[in-house]
């Protein structure tokens, strides 16, 4: 299986930087975990980095910089070894890579899911930086989420079964991007639920669509 | 003197700086105390890792400490705790020193990334999202071929080669979005251009790093 619709070279680039929001990184890192062509890619960005880093002017350290921390040195001891290779548990590849594992505290199965509509639930994953809001998503396979559109942008990536909207099919790892001008309406694969990361520019009109799905009026 | 007029003088290390040599202080076989090239500086990091060389980490020190804090004080942090940032990465240098894999990366870019990490953990009180590379969920990279294995250091002189080869606009939007702390958007006005202009000249860079490279581009 391999990833048909990956990072924008642009994002790679601001996640080099880092200068991207704490949500779009995460969804960046997640992805590098799923997708070595980008992950090579945002190598090159790191390099970019290094390259600028070795040509800057330096700038002047105060006079007791060196001396502070070479008496700091015993203090931060050097990390003896590498962290050993961690047995894969139970031979099952976790559903939610690192980092995104760690950041919700577990894999798919800790997931505490509520209600948002029929077919859908969601867990917000949303920190107190004030960027764009995060959540994941599961859609009911055969389900759609309604049709919407964004304040902002929004980058879904597929963790868990996969998604058609207008007629490109999103499958693990995968990330659909849609501009704030989009209106869309992604439907989940049949058989399977769908696990996917939203991270969404302008969070509250996205919200306040889903947000309807729990009135009863709403058909899909 | 002639010297370096007929061959350009690539290493600029103290083993090859004739006005030391000809004081006679270091000799061939002088251990390498100066960070100047980057085989030096992997040198010096490599010493670090398999020997705790505190010498060799001060000559390491004295090279990126002052850029690590000229790169705080481009992204607007004020110089005292530019200054203190300088100091912790390095300090993270010196602990993670096994860490660093000459294989993978030259001795500016490591130093560049934890430097740009550390600053998002003080600025963002957010960890950077780090990839662990033992999860069982990280999809590997397919075996790389022996002939695009590139020495680090040969592609970093690469990298800075195709960063002159930039044109002015291009170069400008790179420096604005790793150096100066700021988003394509922020970019795009202070440059008056559409932010759609603004990402297309990053991509253009970096197509351009890329082809400089070797890399089949998209």
């Amino acid at each position: 299986m391999t990833i048909k619709y990956h990072v924008l070279e642009e994002t790679l680039l601001a996640y080099a930087a880092g200068e991207l929001d704490n949500a779009s990184s995460l969804l960046v890192a997640t992805h590098l975990a799923l997708c070595p062509r980008c992950r090579h890619a945002a190598g090159i960005g790191d390099e970019i980095g290094g390259a600028l880093i070795e040509a800057v002017a330096p700038a002047k350290m105060g006079n007791d910089a060196l001396d502070n921390v070479m008496a700091r040195l015993e203090e931060f001891a050097p990390e003896g070894t590498l962290k050993p290779v961690a047995a894969p548990k139970s031979g099952a590849t976790p559903v939610l890579p690192e980092p995104l594992r760690s950041r919700v505290g577990g894999d798919i199965d800790t997931l505490r899911w509520r209600r948002l509509g029929p077919g859908v639930q969601q867990v917000r994953l949303d920190d107190k930086s004030g960027g764009p809001s995060m959540r994941l998503l599961k859609i009911t396979g055969g389900r759609s989420v309604p049709e919407h559109g964004h304040e902002g942008a929004e980058m879904t990536m597929v963790l868990a079964g996969g998604f058609s909207d207008a007629g490109r099919s999103f499958a693990r790892g995968d990330i659909e991007w849609a501009d704030a001008d989009v209106v869309h309406q992604p439907v989940a694969d049949d058989g399977e639920d769908c696990i996917c990361l939203a991270v969404t520019d302008g969070p509250l009109k996205f919200f306040d669509v889903i947000g309807r799905l729990a009135q009863p009026f709403v058909g899909i | 003197m002639m010297y370096g007029l007929h061959s350009p003088v690539r290493r600029r290390s103290v083993l090859h700086n004739p006005a030391i040599v000809a004081a006679g202080v270091p000799t061939v076989t002088e251990r390498i105390l100066s960070a100047e090239t980057p085989e030096d500086a992997t040198h010096l990091m490599t010493q670090i890792a398999a020997n705790q060389d505190r010498d060799a980490f001060e000559a390491l020190f004295r090279h990126y400490a002052p850029r690590v804090k000229a790169y705080m004080l481009k992204l607007g942090t004020d110089g005292a705790l530019a200054d203190e940032l300088a100091q912790e990465t390095l300090l993270m240098v010196w602990r993670k020193a096994v860490q660093f894999d000459r294989a993978k990366a030259s001795p500016s870019t490591w130093i560049f990334t934890i430097a740009r990490n550390l600053r998002i953990d003080v600025f963002r009180k957010n960890n950077r999202p780090e990839l662990d590379p033992n999860d069982p969920a990280l999809v590997p990279e397919a075996e790389e071929p022996a002939d695009e294995q590139m020495d680090r250091v040969q592609r970093a002189r690469l990298i800075r080669a195709a960063m002159q080869s930039l044109t002015e606009e291009q170069a400008e939007v790179i420096r604005l979005s790793f150096f100066e702390d700021k988003s394509h958007s922020v970019i795009a006005g202070e440059l008056d251009l559409p932010l759609g202009t603004v990402k297309s000249r990053l991509r253009l860079a970096f197509g351009r790093i890329r082809k400089e490279l070797g890399e089949d581009v998209l």
